[in-house]
């Protein structure tokens, strides 16, 4: 059995105008250990589906269909006290800006004193040992001293750290990270995501990450899952997935990364924008800016087909295989 | 500097700071029986010289607090230098009253990072880009400037049949693009683009940087490209700067400053991008954190976080080198052959 099991999740929000239906279908499997990156652009439904892992979507939106299945238990059926003691303990979550998850007026100590407690019985003596120990595990130097700090007295990549150090607290199964690096300037950027393949690797934790980035997401992760307008378009082990696409959308987003073109001339686009959600084209969502589009592609929705070892929602996904 | 004939933008020994201590009064304290005043600033450009050549696009590189941003502003006119000096055209800018001002404003113009903030909420699309042209041009009639408005819009694909739209029926690259519209109406000679891509998604960052590449070859623009984002330098920039701390470390035409990184910090800066296609990341790790432009280090401002730091880089500010006046670089290790 998967550690984590999502089973054709649908998310709906009921606005004035209508339903908006921002996932559509997710199913997806994250084993002990495992990195999953889910990438697309804004819109796509890569938060509101780990917000939905977390029973974390609010009014007006409701999880209609499917399962969440941690260690087989059904989250989204959990109630709000249930689900307390997974969400924060045994799945965690990262998000991006540190400076808006962190307590401005809380000392970095008390913040991580305050979740250790609310999870475990136990003093605030040791839950300061713990808070220490895993400051020091995402590498923040004078550890004992940065608990009587406030947040502001750190850095972004600092403050990152520590967000990072509050998700570890309380050895969780599974860190949801969503886009953690966007924030951050590149050279922290590619520290922070260091720490996190490393402490992924070290305590055997399963990650989820979040990003509009394949670069970083190439870097990380074991598996990949692209969607588009509210569902999965294409999934499958990163170095598939990077090497040869199968879907259009996901070759135009690589294609379309600077360092995908020779310097100098145009870049590759992907024409067109997104559909708004509640007006997601006939067929194929993708085929109006879709450059192989045919036919049977703006009346007949691809479903999403297994090809080896992977998924892709394509009518011609085969020939791009075969090519 | 060299290229002198062909410079368009010329920037001087340029400092900005700027003062954090508040009011005379906060500034007054009271210590061993004297009264002393006491002044806090932060340095955010600190002696930069830089030449923008005519039709070029120069990139100016740096993580944030580096002082990219406010080259631009500077550059504009929206903030006045503390010292040195900006030449338009041959013509010092810096030290110009609002007045004399508005010609320029016509001929430079800048484009913001963040497409939600940037336009008028209130506002049609159609009057954020004919306000500028009725202002700057009040020889020309409505229906004149309604057809320039059109022109424009068409040239950055957006319909002008969108015009009496509001900015909030757009998505973010279309608001990208109409504040592209609006730079453009006035027939600019030059640029200061600030960030104008990292609000944006992936797929869309291509459309717009390739609009703006059509835009410089149709128009022949001139840019001052200010980004964080080197894998975009490589294809927009004809030359780059790299800052930290507001000084320039390297400065040369972008090929020779990707292939041959001289600078401790371009080298560590280049290694930092997340790479597609390549599993292991060989990024060279700084030490420490960037420090406060409060207090700057004394000498080279990158030697507390160089490999290669000695004595020298703690006492002496180094120098652009201008031996290779396509590629510079201010770095005593490098002037003495160490690396």
């Amino acid at each position: 059995m998967a550690l984590l099991e999502v089973k054709n999740l649908d998310v709906i929000f009921k606005l004035r105008t209508g339903d908006v239906k921002a996932i559509d279908n997710v199913s997806f499997t994250l084993e002990k250990g495992e990195r999953l990156g889910i990438v697309g652009e804004s819109g796509a439904g890569k938060s509101v589906t780990a917000f939905a892992i977390l029973n974390l979507i609010s009014k007006p939106g409701k999880i209609t269909n499917g399962q969440v299945l941690f260690e087989g238990r059904d989250l989204a059926s959990l109630d709000d006290e249930q689900i307390r003691d997974i969400r924060g303990n045994q799945i965690s979550m990262i998000f991006q800006d540190p400076m808006m998850t962190l307590n401005p007026v809380l000392t970095i100590g008390n913040q991580m004193v305050e979740c250790l407690q609310a999870h475990r019985n136990i003093s605030k003596e040791k839950a300061k040992e713990i808070a220490i120990e895993k400051l020091k595990a995402v590498q923040i130097p004078s550890a004992e001293t940065r608990l009587d700090q406030y947040p502001h007295e750190l850095s972004g990549g600092m403050r990152q750290r520590v967000v990072i150090a509050i998700a570890l607290l309380s050895d969780p199964a599974i860190i949801i990270a969503d886009e953690p690096t966007t924030a951050l300037d590149v050279t922290i950027q590619a520290e922070i995501l260091e720490l996190l393949l490393n402490l992924c690797k070290e305590f055997h934790v399963g990650l989820i990450l979040i990003t509009h980035d394949l670069g970083v997401v190439s870097q990380v992760t074991e598996k990949i899952m692209v969607m588009y307008a509210g569902a999965v378009i294409e999934q499958g082990p990163t170095e598939q997935i990077i090497h040869q696409p199968i879907h259009p959308y996901t070759q135009g987003l690589i294609n379309a990364l600077p360092q995908q073109t020779i310097p100098g001339q145009r870049l590759n686009q992907i024409k067109g924008v997104m559909p708004s959600l509640q007006d997601i084209p006939q067929g194929c969502a993708f085929h109006p800016r879709c450059e192989y589009r045919q036919e049977v592609c703006s009346q007949q929705r691809p479903t999403l087909t297994q090809y080896a070892e992977r998924l892709s929602a394509c009518h011609f996904s085969q020939q791009f295989l075969d090519k | 500097m060299n290229q002198t004939d062909n410079n368009l933008v010329a920037i001087e020994n340029l400092f900005k700071e700027f003062v954090i201590s508040g009011s005379f009064l906060d500034e007054i304290t009271f210590e061993k029986g004297k009264l002393i005043r006491k002044r806090e600033t932060v340095k955010a450009v600190n002696g930069v010289n830089m030449n923008i050549a005519q039709g070029e696009a120069l990139c100016v590189v740096g993580e944030s607090g580096c002082g990219k941003t406010t080259i631009g502003r500077l550059v504009m006119g929206l903030l006045q230098p503390t010292r040195g000096s900006i030449h338009y055209a041959g013509q010092r800018i810096d030290d110009l009253s609002r007045d004399q001002l508005i010609p320029y404003r016509r001929k430079m113009q800048m484009i913001f990072q963040n497409p939600y903030a940037s336009l008028n909420p209130r506002k049609t699309v159609n009057y954020t880009l004919s306000e500028p042209v009725a202002y700057h041009f009040p020889e020309l009639n409505k229906s004149e400037r309604a057809e320039k408005v059109a022109e424009v819009m068409e040239s950055v694909g957006i319909s002008p049949k969108w015009g009496d739209r509001f900015p909030h029926e757009f998505s973010g690259g279309q608001r990208q693009r109409i504040s592209i519209a609006r730079a453009l109406t006035v027939d600019p000679e030059f640029i200061v683009a600030d960030e104008p891509i990292s609000a944006l998604d992936v797929s869309i960052q291509a459309q717009v940087l390739n609009l703006l590449m059509d835009a410089q070859e149709q128009r022949k623009l001139t840019y001052l490209f200010i980004t964080h984002d080197l894998s975009v330098v490589e294809h927009f920039g004809t030359r780059v700067a790299v800052m930290y701390l507001g000084t320039l470390c390297e400065f040369g035409e972008t090929k020779k400053v990707f292939s041959q990184p001289k600078h401790p910090y371009t080298k560590a800066l280049l290694s930092a991008i997340p790479k597609i296609r390549t599993t292991e990341s060989k990024h060279i790790k700084l030490n420490g954190e960037v420090p406060t432009p409060i207090n700057l280090p004394s000498g080279c401002v990158f030697h507390g976080r160089c490999p290669h730091a000695t004595d020298i880089c703690k006492q002496q500010i180094p120098e652009l080198d201008s031996s290779d006046s396509t590629h510079r670089v201010a770095c005593h290790a490098i002037a003495e052959g160490r690396i």
